[in-house]
């Protein structure tokens, strides 16, 4: 194509494709668009999707498995083990508690959402919802306190573990100073006869060799 | 004009009054168009745009022009204070100074001289002089690429553009913008575009050209308003904002309204020149004083949205595209018209 041609084709393709970009612009125009306006409309979330944490306090067993599992250390548990004389109640799965959970804190703020935490759990307590609105204007709002012992209830525990723990160390020492006892009453009495079965000769180990 | 005269019962108020009526309706256009053009983009680009404020959003022009008049006025230390000051107000008077001579209906015209469109073109050229200063007094090196490059395109789509002028003005014989649109008057037949109020052979005949003189004077009026495809002056993405990058609160508000204000007043004369002005497309149905307000109205409107629908149609033409589009295409199809129209009015 000499220039000549070439001057004319483009003038040609430059109005050729001018035309068709206004075609497709005025027929976007007129098509519905595709804005979800948020705060009225939300988007539906999937059934698994990972969210907002929410814990049923009544199942946790109190076994620190989330806390463990948790790559940021966003749980913090405090536990005391209950005296057995002490019923806490059974979860919703029929197994009976027998740790007091006295803290049970999500920081929400640090929590990366991974779901780590919600497999571990043995009694399915942890779960994540579709939560996705929570901001807060106060950074200490967002570590969730989900232990429901009131500080009486707190201490009550504290002082029925530590009566318990008292009783059982002093049981024990009883325990221990009788053992001590009839273990110096067994040596002295024993001494005679002890003596006699120490005369005896030791068994040789090896077997006498046999005479040819 | 004279019963208004009568009617207030002085000369000087009247003239005030009179001058300020097309500031009035730039103001109003303003906010209408800035309101429309966010919405066409936004619908042509399959989104919603100004829910919140009002029905769909009607009050969020009043609520920019407030936050612009708002905010505050920083003027950059080692700037020319006096020209930095100067520049938008010297945009906005060349665009203002040239709508004295639009013919909004037949009843109104600011001023009937004969010489209407000449000083149209003469007038307007006072924009690049307030670019130029805004780019240079800004003290800034990404104003003055954005200045010098609009000066550099402006100058060079004057001449395509007064030559499609010139053609119109060889057809209709006079340079009166009132004179114009009432030669179109009549239908939509007698419209220019169409040929003009000729008999059929010679109408026929300048039919072609009369359409490429649009065609013309369409692209090289919006190169004048540095509009997209050639708004390199203000390319968003790269020069931040051209000249205007320094300019903040009113002046800012001045150089945005300059700019719709230029937009109106180019599609106002591609409609006088070329679609009747304010003459009705039914003849003598709907016309009259108000109607032909109407009518131009309407038609410098449907041009605005061409305009904006440009815009966010094509891609924004590189410099030397640019020069190429104006020196190698648009002006020897210009006076190749010329030549053809001036032998077409002889015989």
């Amino acid at each position: 194509m000499t220039a000549f041609t070439t001057y004319f084709n483009d003038i040609y393709r430059t109005f050729n494709s001018a035309m068709i970009g206004m075609k497709v612009t005025i027929k976007q125009m007129v098509s519905p668009t595709v804005t979800l306006q948020y705060p009225r409309a939300k988007k539906q979330m999937p059934d698994r999707v990972r969210n907002r944490l929410y814990m049923n306090f009544d199942d946790c067993i109190g076994c620190e498995l989330c806390a463990k599992a948790c790559p940021v250390d966003c749980i913090e548990i405090d536990v005391m083990k209950a005296p057995p004389t002490e019923s806490l109640g059974e979860t919703s799965t029929g197994q009976k508690k027998r740790i007091y959970v006295t803290k049970f804190d999500i920081d929400i703020a640090k929590c990366c959402y991974c779901g780590l935490c919600v497999f571990p759990c043995p009694t399915e307590c942890l779960k994540m919802t579709d939560v996705y609105e929570f901001s807060e204007y106060d950074r200490t709002n967002l570590i969730y306190n989900f232990g429901t012992m009131s500080p009486v209830e707190i201490e009550t525990a504290k002082m029925k573990v530590k009566l318990y723990d008292e009783g059982q160390a002093a049981k024990k020492a009883a325990a221990a100073a009788q053992a001590a006892a009839a273990k110096a009453a067994a040596a002295a009495q024993p001494a005679a006869p002890a003596a006699p079965a120490q005369s005896a000769p030791p068994k040789n180990p090896e077997p006498p060799p046999t005479q040819q | 004009m004279e019963n208004l005269i009568a009617f207030f019962s002085d000369p000087i108020v009247t003239t005030v009054l009179l001058a300020l009526i097309p500031l009035v309706f730039i103001l109003v256009y303003a906010l209408v168009t800035l309101y429309g053009e966010m919405k066409i983009a936004a619908h042509i680009q399959n989104r919603l745009a100004y829910m919140e404020t009002g029905w769909h959003g009607v009050l969020q022009p009043i609520a920019d022009m407030l936050k612009l008049l708002q905010k505050e006025d920083i003027i950059p230390e080692s700037a020319n204070k006096f020209l930095f000051i100067l520049a938008p107000y010297l945009v906005f008077m060349g665009t203002y100074a040239s709508f004295a001579v639009i013919p909004f209906s037949s009843g109104f015209i600011g001023s009937n001289i004969d010489l209407g469109i000449f000083y149209l073109i003469a007038a307007s050229s006072l924009v690049v002089v307030g670019l130029l200063m805004s780019g240079w007094a800004s003290n800034n090196k990404w104003s003055l690429f954005g200045a010098l490059r609009s000066a550099a395109q402006i100058v060079s789509y004057e001449i395509p553009g007064v030559l499609a002028i010139l053609g119109v003005v060889m057809v209709l014989g006079t340079m009166n913008m009132q004179t114009m649109s009432q030669l179109q008057d009549g239908g939509i037949q007698n419209w220019l575009i169409f040929g003009g109020n000729f008999p059929l052979a010679q109408k026929l005949a300048l039919l072609p050209f009369m359409v490429i003189l649009f065609v013309i004077y369409l692209l090289s009026s919006m190169a004048e308003v540095n509009r997209t495809p050639f708004d390199l002056p203000e390319a968003e993405s790269e020069l931040v904002q051209g000249y205007n990058t320094e300019y903040s609160g009113m002046k800012f508000a001045i150089f945005y309204l300059a700019e719709y204000a230029n937009l109106f007043l180019v599609s106002a004369v591609v409609v006088v020149m070329f679609f009747g002005g304010w003459s009705s497309p039914f003849g003598s149905f709907m016309s009259g004083t108000v109607w032909s307000a109407f009518w131009f109205i309407a038609k410098g409107m449907f041009f605005v949205f061409l305009n904006i629908w440009l815009r966010w149609t094509l891609p924004r033409l590189r410099v030397d595209q640019l020069m190429y589009v104006s020196w190698k295409v648009l002006t020897p199809f210009a006076l190749a018209c010329i030549i053809a129209v001036g032998f077409i009015m002889v015989m």
